[in-house]
């Protein structure tokens, strides 16, 4: 550096400088999920759009039953839990929801404890957040089974026929897109989850062999913890247009 | 962040903490308000106030997240902005769409219901 007589005045252009005061990693990981986000609006717009196709129910909402002709409401198709029966609306999603709140606070304190290097504390909250994301992908896995097999009675589709759950060309709920949206858009999140929960692991070994111990920092736990994040992210709007609207 | 150099290690975890426990405070008391409106909405009441406060309430939840969890809003100003700044397109996707779904609507069924679609005459006179 000193070697050359030039200017002594430091330019941005000379080198050695974070662009943004963040690492290339770290700002890559953000461009990432710039696009990703770019990909998950166009999906969330475009069920928006196909939700303006398909005419809402205008009638009196506690005598709404499932009909091919208009859009259904949420609270009536997300009504069950496991293990038990009867009508319990948005009680499943609503504890779905909370999960992955949850794990991604465990999340927001393994990076902390990441900038304080303490290696323990790292691992401990690394690992609740992976339970935290197998619980989540436990219950969308129940949530699909149960959408797809369908509700007991049923609802008729034509004259004279009664279709029970979903698949990609009708279902008991609603219009036939209804179901192929709900598929693509929560499978979608659904596989970023399990993306995160996979590379979580990976980070997370890497944490316990002391990796980050010998590289002197835990940058790379932070970076897992932005896709984490962004993963809730998509679930916040995900839950609001599936589930509330 | 400069105000940190005057703070111990241990008071910057206590106001670390007690920042995260905020975030999650708020976050659990909106996502339980968008259940109690969820299901005990009356009626009566238009449901389009209903789905703006969802829509409200939900931009409220993403404005916590990306800003606190994501540590965005601590980050150089320019890296807020660009990322940021590129998410104005999509006020153009999800308007042209809208305005799109409710004429198709409009084409298949012959009515008008949607807020859209009594709004882009308006637009399109």
């Amino acid at each position: 550096m000193a070697t050359v007589a030039v200017s002594q005045k430091q330019s941005v252009w000379d080198g050695g400088n974070e662009p943004m005061k963040a690492s290339y990693g770290k700002l890559m990981m953000w461009f990432f999920l710039l696009s990703d986000a770019f990909t998950f609006s166009a999906l969330l717009v475009s069920y928006g759009m196909i939700r303006f196709m398909h005419p809402a129910y205008e009638g009196v909402r506690s005598e709404y039953t499932f009909s091919p002709e208009v859009w259904p409401i949420p609270d009536k198709v997300y009504s069950s839990l496991p293990f038990v029966s009867g009508e319990y609306p948005l009680v499943f999603v609503g504890i779905m929801t909370f999960i992955l709140i949850i794990s991604s606070v465990t999340m927001v304190l393994a990076v902390k404890a990441g900038s304080r290097k303490s290696q323990a504390e790292v691992e401990k909250w690394m690992l609740w957040t992976i339970i935290g994301g197998i619980a989540f992908l436990g219950c969308q896995a129940w949530e699909w089974s149960h959408f797809i097999h369908g509700t007991h009675h049923g609802s008729a589709v034509a004259e004279g026929t009664t279709f029970f759950g979903a698949n990609l060309t009708q279902n008991q709920y609603g219009p036939p897109l209804f179901a192929a949206l709900f598929f693509f858009i929560t499978g979608f999140h659904g596989l970023h989850v399990t993306s995160g929960v996979i590379i979580n692991i990976i980070i997370f070994y890497n944490v316990a062999v002391g990796v980050y111990e010998k590289v002197g920092h835990y940058e790379m736990v932070e970076k897992v913890g932005l896709y984490w994040h962004f993963v809730d992210l998509v679930w916040v709007f995900v839950f609001t247009l599936f589930y509330l609207i | 962040m400069a105000h940190t150099e005057e703070l111990s290690p241990e008071e910057l975890e206590k106001a670390e903490n007690k920042n995260i426990l905020r975030v999650t405070l708020i976050l659990s008391i909106i996502t339980l308000f968008e259940f109690a409106f969820a299901l005990l909405w009356p009626d009566e009441i238009s449901r389009t106030i209903l789905n703006i406060s969802f829509l409200v309430m939900t931009i409220a939840k993403a404005f916590f997240i990306v800003s606190e969890f994501m540590h965005l809003g601590h980050e150089a100003k320019s890296l807020i902005q660009s990322i940021l700044i590129p998410l104005v397109f999509l006020v153009w996707l999800i308007i042209a769409l809208m305005i799109e779904g409710s004429s198709i609507m409009e084409a298949r069924f012959g009515q008008s219901e949607s807020l859209f679609s009594s709004i882009s005459p308006l637009l399109f006179a």
